[in-house]
This record gives structure tokens, C-alpha cells and sequence, in this order.
């Protein structure tokens, strides 16, 4: 894909990226490729025990999914910041629907840069993970 | 209550090098379909030396030391009343397979809310490649339910 840099501007989009429900499956995958191994999120015992109804995504790959977002739309090697927050658990079941938006293009360090509020509902339009990355328009 | 007194303490450095299996299988795991990030010829043509780590990669270089779960021993913070709150990274180069990362955290800061209910960890790290360049810096805010 590409994008017209000059025609960045705030209040645009970026192409959705919509994702299929979470599933135990890929909450194993991300446990082994991210080293998270906090059984919280793949054993259902221990989540029971912990006080949990089931175990649940981990944070972080809803925040890998939001890099998915952003580095579809620009380059990963001009990404320069990437800041969220987890706002709420995401649930097994739950289908993400990541959205970004541009706030503001500005200069810094020699750079044009856009500031994207980035966001991760589920298919209820419940918000997940809030944030926002800095990438250069260069 | 956490011991206050590991505000500023550095936590051990520890090194991961970046293999290309473990890459893709993160690609995988994510689903990212980009080939930028499974094929190396693809990475190169997009001008990177090799596949490159994800945005997201390098959290788990800890993970992967060890550090996060000793350092939960140490706080005496049982791993299941742990959340992730907030992440952020800062990137100053890509760090891509072959390269050996060497990440060094302090604990930024330890608070809590709700009259001790949650408690709050920041923890800051730098992350540099084998040239002691700066790949990247990461924040994280661990919340433990007590």
C-alpha cells in the first residue's frame, strides 16, 4: 500500500484493520513467541484460582495488533513512538476492531511527523487499548 | 504494600539475540502477513538488514531473562495479581535477526490508588545493540489487584 505523504492530514484514517475472535489457540502461540508465559493467560485452572471466570489476552498482543495497525499503514522504520494503555480486559471470543486516526501533523527533530491516536474495541464497540504512535511522514 | 525502597534500583541487564525462527513465529502468533517481518529478501528490498523485531518485540526480552519473574519474587507480587497497564516504546534504530539486544531496567517508580487496593510499578528500560547504539527505550506500568 501506498500513501500520498503529502496529502496527510489530521483527521484521517487509517484502513481498519479487523481481526477474527481470540481463541485459547492464539493465546498459546503469543504465550511461546513473546516469552509471556504468566499461565494467567493459558491455563484455566490457574485463572480460575486467581479469580478469573476464564483466561484472558494478554496485553501485549493486543498491542502487537495495534502495530499491525500502524506499520500497515507506514513503514515500521519510521515509526518513532508507540504509547498505550490497557484500558479493559479482552475477553476470549472477543473479535478486535483497530481504528487510527491522525491528531496532528507536526515538526520535530528535523522531521515531519503525524501523531495518530490509536484505538482497539471489541465487536461490541467496547474500548480495549487506547494510545498513540508517532510516525514520520519523511 | 510493596518495600518503597526499590524506587531507582537497577534491575540485571540481560541480552537476547534475535533469531529469525523466533521472529516468524511471533509473526505468526500475531498474525502479521506483511513478508517485511517472515522473508528476508522482502526485509532487505524494505531496507532492513534482516527481518526486523516488531514494535512490540523487545518486551519480551526480559520475559525471556527471567528478569520480570525474579523481580516478582523479589517485590513479593504474586504473578497471578498482575496487570499490564500501560506500555510505551521510543525507537532510535531497528533492531533485526541476528543482532544480540542488551536490555538494562530501574524501577521508575512504585505508587499506589484506592487506599492500597492497586498498586502501581514503573518500571524504564534501554535497550542497545551489540555497538552499544540505542535500539529503543520501553516504559511499563505493571497494576497488582491486591
Amino acid at each position: 500500500m501506498t500513501t500520498n505523504l503529502s496529502s496527510v492530514s489530521a483527521g484521517d484514517a487509517l484502513p481498519e484493520l479487523k481481526l477474527p475472535p481470540i481463541d485459547r489457540a492464539t493465546l498459546a502461540l503469543f504465550a511461546g513467541a513473546s516469552g509471556d508465559h504468566n499461565p494467567i493467560h493459558i491455563d484455566l485452572d490457574f485463572a480460575r484460582h486467581a479469580g478469573m471466570n476464564d483466561v484472558f489476552a494478554h496485553g501485549m498482543l493486543g498491542m502487537a495488533w495495534v502495530g499491525r495497525l500502524v506499520t500497515a499503514w507506514r513503514p515500521q522504520s519510521k515509526l518513532r513512538r508507540f504509547d498505550v494503555r490497557f484500558g479493559a480486559i479482552t475477553h476470549l471470543g472477543n473479535a478486535p476492531v483497530l481504528n487510527g486516526k491522525v491528531l496532528e501533523v507536526l515538526e520535530q527533530d528535523g522531521e515531519t511527523r503525524a501523531r495518530v491516536h490509536i484505538e482497539m474495541r471489541n465487536q461490541y464497540g467496547e474500548s480495549k487499548i487506547q494510545g498513540e504512535a508517532l510516525v514520520a511522514l519523511d | 504494600m510493596i518495600d518503597r525502597s526499590w524506587i531507582g534500583r537497577e534491575l540485571p541487564a540481560v541480552s537476547m539475540t534475535l533469531e529469525r525462527g523466533r521472529l516468524r513465529f511471533f509473526a505468526k502468533a500475531i498474525g502479521e502477513t506483511d513478508p517485511v517481518y517472515t522473508d528476508v529478501e522482502a526485509a532487505k528490498r524494505a531496507g532492513y538488514a534482516d527481518l526486523p523485531a516488531p514494535p512490540t518485540f523487545l518486551f519480551g526480552a526480559e520475559l525471556d531473562g527471567g528478569i520480570l519473574d525474579r523481580l516478582l519474587a523479589d517485590l513479593k507480587v504474586p504473578i497471578a495479581k498482575i496487570l499490564h497497564g500501560e506500555q510505551g516504546f521510543t525507537y532510535h534504530r531497528p533492531a533485526c535477526a541476528g543482532e544480540t539486544i542488551t536490555v538494562q531496567s530501574r524501577i521508575a517508580d512504585i505508587f499506589d490508588k484506592k487506599n492500597g487496593a492497586l498498586e502501581f510499578i514503573v518500571k524504564t528500560s534501554e535497550a542497545r545493540n551489540a555497538a552499544g547504539e540505542r535500539v529503543a527505550e520501553l516504559r511499563s506500568v505493571i497494576v497488582v489487584r491486591n
